[in-house]
């Protein structure tokens, strides 16, 4: 045996430190008589030869400190971890690391189906568990695909979640390492999760048991059968039965959902005595480890296995931040597809409703103290929507995500962003707006009579083709807001637009339907039978995700438009009265000026400002951010401070903005390239910019400070890089 | 303002922790490198060197005055691609004289003080490159540009 793997009965408890925790118990329980999964470790100095010699230590360096962590958004943290495990992908292992990996690993498995599971060194000796930050894979056959995700695993050392965790975890790209643990699959008909001690009373023990795989269970897209015990006995002191209906089991090279049969959803998973035998497994794990342990088990048969063993741990805690939520984000599969129902079939149904109820309602016979309780009210509103726009659409985006994933491990692109091109195509409803809008725009361009009116303002000389049009396209977008500005209420901005969107060279998305095409069938040609039924569905969903992201922005615009024409109503009747009201005043002021005639706004700030830098000396000359959208753009920067910018926006001119919502994309068509602070690659920014091919830098701090309007900017989309001030390229 | 503070501090570290910079001159256009020990004053207003008035580099600079100075701290290690900084000077460069010859030699000294034999030979010149601008990159590729007031 050589020493870049460790059998079980090999490791001692020196070893403790290099194979990590996961590994070390087996060895513990293996010798302590339990019943475990045959098992090979590998300890991190694999992973160490394979990220010196690959030159992959580098690139994670220079993935990492593309910019300060502080400065990145999760969705950054997703975008470089998928990055590095690209990386992990596309680079071999050298010959000289097979050859120490293969022998073993043959001898111990030839065809049997293993677990490839995470092991890093020093997880469990953090106080707090960060059990599910590194990754696992389940069911991989031969020697080929063992090696591929032992990769995988490896790369996980730098997953998102890991990444968020850096600082408890004491990431260091010159120091850390991961040891893998290859384990016999058992595939139990069967399993759970066995709590030494209930978490909340200490003198319980708790039993979840499911039928099927416990991966269901963990990832809580099975509800389990439930018992509490007394710690001291193992008397069952209640069995809360689950609604069983489904059980995820092993079919053709994958897991997948199936439903369960009538007579098991009728009996629980297990009988009294084998709650009972379960019960002494995780009393057996605890003398073993001399704490109360977390036990995963499974019944092949009549026989028990034990899977893993961890302590129990207070959780990760989630302190004074996000993080915790940001973890819940990673779904799966299955729980995707019912939050996509869900928003389909009743979030979205229920927006327009809401808007639609909004809207009917006349605001004119209001007095003004009950217009104020109408803005407070629909204020309420938006926030109620807001808070289910954060719970149900937000982690509907992992979507994406998790096609995009699916999609590198079998095509293993040199692109990790290469599965967008086949989200693309999606009929999302800013696209649709804008094809409207182009409508409008190609009668203005042939028509300079019309466009005379336009630039006047008057509505009366349009002609009735171009007047039916506009109603048209009021009726489905006139609603639309931007910060406070609505079509319908301010149609002198549409023209505006309008006008300068004639001014140039029709919008020619190319056409990538072909190329859609071709790539969809090489994705799904590496999947067969059951799975390839999988394949399209992940696929049908990574679409649904990719199109979702932009277009719930243009419901929750909808709830918006009806809060800002409440909001507007308050401020024309403050300004008929003669008193000072800014224009942009919030909801929440106007509400309460309405009703208190002493209320005084405060002055608003300018939000003009000169680039601040500029006036020290300091100038950014070539800014880091996230490459976005491939492309290289040249051109005059248009910084977007407050909603009239956008409509003094020159066609060709690169758009420099906070972040690119939504009900603003239709100034994108007239960008040569777009800078944006905030940082990702699935943002509805990048989705956009990717839609019309337009070169696209995301997650630049400071964009808008550190480039000033008129600017000489040059977008480069392949790197994410921004250079301001003269370049040579064209 | 975080960008002017960091690229003070880098511009600090680099002339505390660095011996050694790349001068950049030319002769009929042709780039001319030249390895220099360097002192930088407080202000980041002036970079000083030494050299003796047969070298190649100084005819260059007398000819063109304009010149640049590359600072770094690499390791040629792998931590690079995280912490290396280096900062490009562009400016002018002249020989000093008299008091402000003696000003100087005290800054250079005080960071070189083996080189004052060197310092003190007839043939040795100290220049002076009133530096007008910084470019400093950090993080690999992020170029942010310091102007210098005269």
């Amino acid at each position: 045996m050589t020493p870049y793997t460790l059998s079980l009965p090999e490791i001692k408890s020196e070893d403790h430190p290099r194979v990590g925790g996961k590994g070390f118990a087996l060895a513990v329980m293996a010798r302590g008589g339990l019943q475990v999964p045959p098992a090979l470790c590998i300890p991190p100095e694999a992973y160490l030869e394979f990220v010196t010699s690959t030159g992959i230590r580098e690139k994670i360096l220079m993935e990492l400190d593309r910019k300060a962590f502080e400065d990145m958004r999760w969705e950054e943290i997703w975008d470089t971890s998928l990055r590095i495990r690209n990386a992990f992908l596309q680079i071999a292992i050298p010959e000289s690391l097979r050859e120490k990996l293969i022998p073993p690993l043959e001898a111990m498995f030839s065809r049997k189906a293993v677990a490839v599971r995470s092991s890093a060194p020093g997880e469990d000796s953090a106080k707090t568990s960060f059990a599910g930050l590194h990754e696992s894979y389940i069911h991989i056959l031969g020697t080929e695909a063992i090696l591929e995700h032992i990769r995988l695993v490896w790369a996980s050392l730098w997953s998102d979640r890991a990444l968020l965790y850096r600082k408890e975890l004491g990431l260091d790209v010159e120091k850390s390492t991961m040891a893998v643990l290859v384990q016999e699959m058992i595939s139990g008909e069967r399993s759970g999760v066995a709590f030494g001690r209930n978490p909340l009373d200490s003198n319980q023990a708790v039993i979840e048991a499911v039928y099927g795989l416990n991966q269901a269970l963990v990832d809580g897209t099975v509800e389990p059968d439930r018992w509490f015990l007394k710690r001291e006995t193992g008397d069952i002191i209640s069995h809360h039965p689950a609604h069983r209906e489904k059980t995820l089991v092993y079919l053709a090279g994958g897991v997948r959902l199936e439903p369960l049969p009538l007579e098991k959803q009728s009996t629980p998973p297990l009988g009294s005595s084998e709650v009972g035998e379960v019960f002494g497994l995780s009393r057996k794990a605890e003398t073993l480890f001399g704490s109360p342990q977390d036990v995963e088990w499974t019944y092949r048969g009549d026989l028990l296995f034990t899977l893993q063993s961890r302590p129990i741990t207070a959780g990760v805690s989630d302190g004074e931040d996000n993080r915790s939520w940001y973890l819940s984000l990673h779904r799966s599969f299955e729980n995707l597809k019912s939050l996509r129902l869900n928003i389909e079939k009743e979030i979205i149904p229920q927006m327009l409703e809401e808007a639609g109820r909004m809207a009917q309602i006349d605001l004119a016979p209001f007095s003004d103290r009950e217009l104020a309780g109408e803005i407070e009210r629909r204020l309420q509103i938006g926030k109620k929507w807001d808070d289910r726009y954060k719970e149900y659409c937000i982690p509907f985006a992992h979507g994406m995500r998790l096609f995009g994933q699916v999609f590198n491990d079998v095509l293993k692109p040199e692109d990790p962003f290469e599965f967008m091109d086949l989200l693309r195509g999606a009929e999302m409803i800013s696209l649709q707006r804008n094809r409207m809008l182009e409508n409008l725009v190609r009668r203005v361009r042939r028509n300079p009579r019309l466009a005379e009116s336009l630039r006047r303002g008057h509505r009366k000389a349009m002609t009735p083709e171009f007047g039916k049009a506009l109603e048209s396209f009021l009726a489905k977008f006139g609603d639309q807001t931007w910060s406070k500005t609505r079509f319908d209420r301010d149609p002198k901005a549409l023209f505006a637009l309008l006008l300068n969107m004639a001014s140039r060279e029709p919008i020619r998305r190319g056409s990538v339907e072909k190329d859609r095409k071709a790539l969809e069938k090489k994705f799904l040609s590496r999947f067969d039978g059951e799975e390839k039924i999988f394949a399209s569905e992940l696929l049908d969903l990574g679409r649904a995700s990719y199109r979702l992201r932009d277009d719930d922005n243009i419901y929750m615009g909808k709830i918006q438009a009806q809060i800002v024409a409440a909001v507007e109503e308050g401020k024309k009747r403050l300004r008929r009265k003669e008193r000072f009201c800014p224009a942009q005043a919030e909801g929440q002021d106007v509400a309460r000026a309405l009703r208190d005639a002493r209320f005084v706004f405060k002055k608003p700030v300018s939000s003009r400002m000169k680039p601040e830098k500029e006036k020290e000396g300091v100038r950014g000359r070539q800014l880091v951010g996230q490459p976005a959208g491939p492309g290289i753009a040249v051109g005059k920067a248009r910084v977007i401070l407050r909603p009239e910018d956008l409509f003094a926006f020159k066609p060709g001119e690169i758009l420099v903005c906070d972040a690119i919502e939504p009900n603003m994309t239709f100034v994108v068509p007239l960008a040569a390239g777009i800078v944006e602070r905030r940082g990702g690659m699935l943002i509805h920014g990048a989705i956009i910019a990717r839609e019309y091919g337009i070169p696209c830098v995301t997650g630049i701090p400071d964009a808008t400070s550190l480039i000033s309007n008129g600017t000489r900017v040059t977008v480069d989309g392949f790197l994410g890089i921004v250079i301001i001030g003269e370049t040579s390229l064209p | 303002m975080k960008e002017k503070e960091q690229i003070e501090r880098i511009l600090q570290d680099l002339f505390s922790s660095q011996k050694l910079a790349v001068l950049g001159t030319h002769q009929a256009g042709q780039p001319y490198g030249s390895l220099v020990a360097f002192a930088g004053t407080r202000d980041f207003k002036n970079l000083i060197f030494a050299t003796t008035r047969v070298t190649r580099k100084f005819a260059n600079l007398k000819a063109d005055s304009r010149v640049s100075m590359v600072l770094d701290n690499r390791s040629n290690r792998v931590a690079d691609f995280r912490k290396a900084v280096a900062a490009t000077a562009l400016g002018q460069a002249k020989e000093t004289k008299g008091k402000e010859r003696k000003k100087f030699v005290k800054i250079y000294l005080a960071k070189h003080p083996h080189l004052r034999e060197f310092v003190s030979s007839p043939t040795c010149a100290l220049v002076r490159i009133r530096v007008e601008v910084y470019y400093v990159v950090w993080r690999f590729q992020n170029v942010f540009e310091l102007k210098v007031r005269p």
